[in-house]
Formats: structure tokens, sequence, C-alpha cells
């Protein structure tokens, strides 16, 4: 039986996390093949099919996929995936939107969240946000899982020589339709797949000194990360949020400013390489996991930090 | 506008989560129990469209032990209209009722309580699945706004603000539909010691899982809940200067 990876894309590029998932695709054994399903998304089917490890594409390129609905890729997933051991995405807000509905047409119990694969049927997924590892197993024919991209190793974009197939869509739905974004415009690499992530909390104070974070994130060439308070208190916007229920990192050094450590943020950041947290309080959790402390006032020390680095 | 609102018993979100030593689940043995957080959220959201005119009754339905009266009580302090509970001794954390199953449950409540919207938190914080309102949009064959962070009802249609990776997304729903909450759709009120007192006189209505004819049998089996590997802690260093030092000759990340 072959495994489909649900490719993420926004019709011009393939999102580095699903690599990732084509990465967890291959600990299960089987030959893999991705759905691309979008408007005008040739360019991505093509970059799919250069991956290493990826037998097939399916396409399916329609002007009413542009913007990936789930009332429209779940049915294209259930049909598709009718025939499949195993159907994957990536844990992002596109997997996590469109998968169980997927799921549930098929009759499957999808698994959230996977952090590692013992065998075809047998998976590990956090849960109570990070403090238990639950091990499940599927008895469902079909195993539909979102994975975690961090978790797993990504495969190279090249070398591969998957042949893409364009596959018939189904009529467009009538019950939802796109109305509009406002999407975070930033020069930055993303948060889920930067080597080095700079995050602010409550401590930074307003939105205006959110300015000495990216400072510092500029000058390392990272992504800037936010907890929920900073992010509450309408310092950044949404998508800067780490933790249980923003965005999951594991950079290679992540830098909590001013963040004092809820489990909610731990959970999205913990299995960073290496933590450094700059808080005025010593005694703030964070510095309970972090590699590196610095306790002091981060409006002194990060222009430090930015000067000398 | 009639709106369903299901609510889950959960661990109190500021509770300490405790492994069971026999490694079979978390231990919920005389541990704070509360409303899970982002099912506050969609209480809040219904009983302010009710009070903005827009909806005319809210109804909360849990499924859980008898002890999630509790949390039907408080979900009616806020201002739900009545409740119904699915009872069941199942765990509803982990290896006993799961997601799909409670769709498939809720999907039976929607077609005998035929409301228009059913407003549902993203996930509950004990198995973080984030499933339900997306299998029960999909059981019904209804669209789904799910990561909410606006809600605007326009006559016979919705426009869905959805918190997504790259920033907002806004749709629109044909109702019926489904909505699950994120954390900025609202902040839930407290309940006032009044509300707390009438809801307690409340219609509550009781009823049997058997009784809404669905198969809710896990298919996952929970073969072992384990701690997470523990992070050690470092050390603090005294200065920014000692601090590059440390990142660039000893953890070599920079």
């Amino acid at each position: 039986m072959a495994i489909l990876v649900l490719a993420e894309h926004d019709n011009k590029t393939l999102k580095p996390a699903t690599l990732n998932v084509i990465g967890a695709a291959k600990k299960l054994g089987g030959e893999i093949h991705v759905l691309v399903a979008g408007a005008a998304c040739g360019a991505v089917a093509d970059a799919a099919a250069k991956c290493e490890g990826v037998a097939k594409v399916l396409k399916a390129d329609n002007s009413p996929l542009e913007h990936q609905l789930a009332e429209d890729i779940a049915p294209l997933l259930h049909e598709q995936g009718k025939n499949y051991s195993h159907i994957l995405a990536p844990a992002t807000t596109h997997g996590k939107n469109v998968l169980p509905r997927a799921a549930a047409l098929l009759d499957v119990q999808q698994i959230s969240d996977v952090i590692a694969i013992h065998d075809a049927e047998t998976f590990e997924r956090p849960v109570y946000a990070g403090n238990a590892i639950a091990t499940v197993k599927s008895s469902d024919k079909i195993k539909v899982m979102t994975v975690r991209p961090t978790n797993f190793d990504a495969v190279k974009n090249s070398g591969g020589s998957g042949v893409v197939n364009e596959i018939n869509t189904a009529t467009p739905n009538t019950l939802s339709s796109f109305a509009g974004q406002e999407l975070s415009k930033s020069e930055r690499p993303e948060l889920t797949a930067a080597k080095i992530v700079i995050s602010g909390g409550r401590g930074v104070g307003s939105k205006e000194n959110f300015a000495i974070i990216e400072k510092l994130a500029d000058k390392l060439g990272a992504a800037v990360g936010a907890s929920r308070a900073a992010v509450d208190a309408g310092y950044v916007p949404n998508d800067y949020q780490v933790g249980q229920t923003g965005k999951i990192v594991a950079p290679d050094l992540y830098i909590a400013i001013g963040i004092s450590g809820a489990i909610q943020h731990l959970a999205g950041m913990k299995d960073s390489k290496i933590i450094v947290a700059i808080n005025k309080d010593g005694e703030a959790p964070i510095f309970g996991i972090a590699d590196y402390g610095l306790v002091g006032d981060l409006f002194q020390i990060i222009p430090e930090l930015e000067s000398k680095i | 506008m009639k709106i369903l609102v299901p609510v889950k018993r959960v661990i109190d979100f500021n509770v300490k989560v405790r492994v069971k030593s026999d490694g079979t689940g978390v231990d919920l043995a005389n541990v704070k129990m509360s409303v899970n957080p982002f099912d506050e959220i969609a209480v809040e959201e219904a009983v302010r469209l009710k009070e903005g005119g827009k909806a005319t009754e809210v109804v909360v339905v849990s499924i859980g032990p008898a002890k999630a009266e509790e949390q039907l009580r408080t979900a009616m302090a806020i201002g739900a209209d009545r409740g119904i509970l699915v009872k069941t001794d199942a765990p509803t954390d982990l290896g006993g009722v799961e997601p799909l199953a409670v769709a498939k449950m809720l999907k039976a409540l929607v077609e005998k309580e035929k409301p228009d919207l059913v407003i549902m938190g993203k996930q509950s914080i004990d198995d973080d699945s984030n499933q339900t309102g997306q299998m029960l949009a999909a059981l019904l064959g209804w669209p789904q706004g799910t990561f909410a962070s606006k809600l605007n009802i326009e006559s016979g249609s919705l426009k869905v603000t959805r918190e997504i990776d790259g920033g907002l997304e806004t749709l629109s729903l044909k109702t019926p539909a489904v909505i699950t909450t994120d954390l900025r759709l609202n902040e839930p009120r407290y309940a006032k010691l009044p509300d707390i007192m009438k809801a307690k006189k409340k219609p509550m209505e009781t009823i049997e899982p058997s009784a809404l004819g669905v198969d809710i049998a896990p298919r996952l089996k929970i073969v072992k809940v384990a701690e997470p590997a523990k992070r050690k802690g470092g050390i603090k260093v005294k200065t920014v200067d000692e601090l590059i030092d440390k990142l660039k000759n000893e953890a070599k990340v920079l």
C-alpha cells in the first residue's frame, strides 16, 4: 500500500514542512505519493515530484481550489485517499483544518500531531500541552495523521523523479468561499523553519518596544516569535505566537526575551537545540529549561547583545 | 437563530499534570476540573450573539461523567439557556470517547435540536486533538470556520476571520455552519453570583449515549502514557560578553 502526503503550498512554492512530512512517510515504508491541490500550481507539483522518495504527484489544478478550502480539499482527500494505507499532512493550521474533515468522511479516527513513528500503526503524540506523551495504536484501515514537522528530518528537495498525474476534481463547493486575507509581510525567515528564533513576551512592554527584538533578529537573520501574553496585549500579530496553540518551533537557537515561561509557551519551543532566556526575574520558570540564562534588564541587555554579536 | 455549544469537562489549565506511574494515563483523581477554555470562549460568543439580538436560544451540551453537569451549569451562568448531558463513564481524555465518536454523537443531537450554528472550542486542553469541529462539519455536510478570531453574522451568511499560519483569513460561510474558536475571539466574562444561582434552575436533560444510536467504540488503543523527556536546566551567565562567548564557542550556534 502507498502513502499519500498532502502538500503545503501557496500555489507558487512548496512549503518546507512538506519535506519533513515526506521524511515521516519514509519511516512508514511504502510508495510515497503527494497530493498538490490548488490553482495554477504546476510549479509546486513539479517541485514535489523532484523531492527525494516521491514516486507520484497527484495534481488537482483548478481555479476554485485556489484557496484550498476545507470543503473542497477534504472531499478530494476522501476520494483519492481510499486506496492508501496512510494519509499524512503537516500539523500546520492548514493541515489541522482540512485533515479531520477528510478523516470523518473516511470514518477514521485521526491521530493528531505525531512526533514519533514506532511502526505502521503505532505512533507517539503529545497530550496535555506536551506534559504527557501518549503512544497510540490505530485499528483503522487507513491511518490519517497530522505530523509535527519539527520532529522529522526533511528529505532533499532534489534527486527525486516522481511522475505528475493530473486528477479530475469534483465540482466546487457551494458552502464556503474566500473573502479576504491579511498576511504578515516579512523579509525574515518563516518561524517554523528558521535556524534562529527570537521571541518576546509581556516583559517587552509595548508594540513599539518590540523593535529592539526585531533589530536583533535582523542582525542574526532570525525569525521573530512571541508568547501568548505579548500577542494578547497587541504587541505583535497572532501569527507570531509560539506555544501549545500557536506555532511549534525547534530551531538551533531560541532566545526568549521577557518571557516567564508558562507551560503553554514551553510546549511550543522546548525541543529547540539551545535555549537562551533573558529576564529580569531570576526565578522565572523559563530559566528551568534554558541552557544559558541572563538575569537583567532586557532594555540594556538586548541593545548590547545586538551591538556586540 | 438557535446556537448549540458543546462544552467539555477538562483538567483546569492551572493544574500541574501528573502522569500515572503505571503509564495508563494522567491522574485526574481529586484534581480541579473546569470548562475547557476554548469552549468557554464559544459559550461567551453564543451568549453575546443572543444579547445582541442575533440569536434566540443557546443550548449547551456536554459528553462526559455525571459531574460534567458542573460545567454545563457554569455555561448556563454565563448565559446559556439550557443544558444537555450525554452521560458516560468512559474516559473523555485518552482511551475512551474519541473525537470521531463525539462528532457522531453531536451530529445526532444537531439533527434533534436543529440549531443554525454550532460554536465550539478548537481543541480541548487534555487530548489536544483539534478535530471534533471539523469532523462534525464533515458529517453534517456543513461548512466550517475553524480557529475563529472574529465572527460577523449577516443575513443568511457568516463572515469568519480565522487565525492561520501566515496571518488572518476571512471566509464567507452559508448557514448552518460549525465555528471553532481561537483564543482571541473574545474574553469570557466572570459569572456573577445571581447568575450562578439562576443557572441552577435552568432546564437540564440527561441522556445516555445509546439513545443517540451511534457506535462510539474507540479506534485507538493507548499503549502507554509517559512523561516527556525532561530538559535539563543549564547555567546562568553574568554578562552579555559571556553569553556571546558561550553561544559561539560552547554551543556553536552563532
